[in-house]
């Protein structure tokens, strides 16, 4: 992941469009100043970005709905659970599931694992709007490219 | 069997933790029950389970910011009732 610019997917690892998931990693890296505060002599992934890791693997299944057309914005988390540490250097699998596609908002159920190991979930509550401007829309399709993500689902499913 | 307003009032005193007395078919949503976009989000995602529907809320807010609608033709209780009532019939069309 790309820590130091809140990017935390690396890489869309499936995009189910009808059963409306979509499956991604996030590599925690190995070293970051962000663990020399969280915590001295305990380096430990921030449950908050864990959050934010499944609020933005969220965001790339609703952005892939709206045919990269509308942006989601992140509203509301509810039940969220941070079940174990997750460390520097370890890969999380995060799944995002569509629990409803609202008129304006989207709401969906997401998890991480680690090693198979399930480590946090939430319920979270997106807001979906028109692109603010067409430079973040070009910057989504970049990132999109980098991360592998499947732009060829949009027109082929 | 609950009516839609009956319905509607108790995902609304759930959801925003208001006394479920206090919510009135001549309640305006936003005015008299202070309820503001966010929490609406989690009423319109409960309105649209209950009855199946979808909320056209991106439609209704664009109405009222064009002035082409008033904040009470959608937000008072009744007149929301009505409208869920109007997307039920027409699902079943």
């Amino acid at each position: 992941m790309r820590i130091e610019y809140f990017q935390l997917v690396d890489k869309i690892t499936d995009l189910d469009l009808d059963a409306r998931i979509v499956r991604a990693e996030a590599g925690v890296p190995a070293t970051s100043t962000i663990f020399e505060g969280h915590f001295p002599g305990h380096p430990l992934m921030p449950g908050v970005l864990l959050i934010e890791a499944m609020a933005q693997t969220s965001g790339w299944l609703v952005t892939a709905l709206t045919g990269f057309e509308r942006m989601p914005f992140l509203a509301a988390v509810k039940a969220a659970k941070l079940r174990s540490f997750v460390l520097p250097g370890q890969m999380l699998s995060i799944t995002a599931e569509l629990l409803h596609d609202g008129s304006g908002f989207a709401v969906t159920k997401a998890s991480g694992k680690v090693g198979g190991k399930q480590v946090c979930e939430a319920e979270l509550t997106l807001r979906v709007m028109p692109f603010p401007n067409s430079e973040l829309q070009r910057g989504m399709r970049e990132t999109a490219q980098r991360i592998g993500f499947p732009m060829e689902r949009l027109t082929h499913d | 069997m609950s009516t839609t307003f009956d319905t509607v009032a108790n995902i609304i005193a759930e959801t925003c933790d208001i006394p479920r007395d206090t919510i009135k078919p001549e309640s305006h949503a936003i005015d008299d029950l202070g309820i503001d976009s966010l929490d609406f989000l989690d009423i319109a995602f409960a309105i649209d389970k209950a009855f199946g529907i979808k909320l056209p809320l991106e439609q209704w807010t664009q109405e009222v910011n064009d002035g082409k609608a008033t904040t009470e033709q959608y937000f008072v209780l009744s007149n929301l009732c009505a409208r869920i009532d109007d997307l039920v019939a027409a699902k079943g069309a």
